[in-house]
């Protein structure tokens, strides 16, 4: 149970008790930086390097692979590995590496940002 | 009783990220870009979560059940396939374009910052079709399963 399966529960809800818990921690996730706001005084930093287009288009497949690949960093990299799956390791390794290889390219070799 | 503890869940998650840079695009891709402008710390955090996820799990599973619900649920799957190499690996193309992934987008939501609401769209709207595509490939095909 990582963000992934929070969120993707609330897009296609299974039941509707299972919609007002995941409501309420995705409720609390949204909440934290607030939380960083009343303590530090300011919102957490965003730097986002590309543009709207390159967001709406890695998050349509950041979507299309958590959903496939059954989980993201905290699904399978730290709640899978914490329960030492192998599934969630190999997983992990997979997404880190995919994740390298295109900041590489659309850094060093496109220069995309 | 639940839904305040699943807030405080959340509340608690989503502070840790947000204090961590996690949520931070910019500081992810400086995490990846080893050739460039290398920023290992984030390593740490991911290292600290999983320690104390994993000794977590070991005092939650040692209880014998939850104490709000009757059984853990966990996934049951231990076979490696094509959909959980070839998801992970397209995950990792998104992160890599966008900088963001669920767990950081998420609570960046709470900032107000439009950019994070077009990416949160975009990923629900993947999240939704590949759900689209399961329901409709498991109701045509139900003895593949």
């Amino acid at each position: 149970m990582g963000a992934t399966d929070v969120l993707a529960g609330l897009v296609v809800p299974d039941s509707k008790s299972d919609f007002a818990w995941r409501f309420a921690i995705l409720f609390g996730m949204m909440t934290g930086p607030l939380v960083v706001m009343l303590v530090t005084g300011s919102f957490p930093t965003l730097q986002v390097p590309g543009s709207s287009v390159i967001l709406a288009l890695g998050g349509i497949i950041v979507g299309f692979g958590v959903t496939f690949g059954g989980g993201c960093t905290s699904g399978q990299g730290v709640c899978g590995m914490a329960r030492l799956s192998s599934r969630s390791l190999v997983a992990t390794i997979t997404f880190m590496i995919a994740t390298a290889a295109t900041v590489y390219v659309l850094r060093h070799v496109l220069g995309v940002y | 009783m639940k839904l305040t503890v699943a807030y405080g869940i959340g509340l608690l998650f989503e502070t840790g990220i947000a204090i961590s840079g996690m949520a931070n695009p910019a500081k992810v891709i400086n995490f990846f870009d080893v050739k460039g402008f290398w920023d290992p710390s984030l390593a740490f955090v991911m290292g600290g979560a999983l320690l104390v996820t994993f000794i977590g799990y070991r005092a939650a599973f040692g209880l014998g059940a939850p104490l709000l619900e009757t059984q853990f649920s966990l996934p049951t799957k231990s076979d490696l396939d094509f959909h959980l190499v070839g998801g992970s690996a397209l995950f990792g193309i998104g992160w890599g374009i966008a900088g963001f992934c669920p767990g950081g987008a998420l609570p960046a939501l709470g900032t107000g910052n439009w950019n994070v609401l077009i990416f949160v769209s975009a990923l629900v709207v993947g999240i939704w079709v590949v759900k689209w595509l399961q329901h409709v490939s498991s109701r045509s095909a139900p003895i593949e399963a």
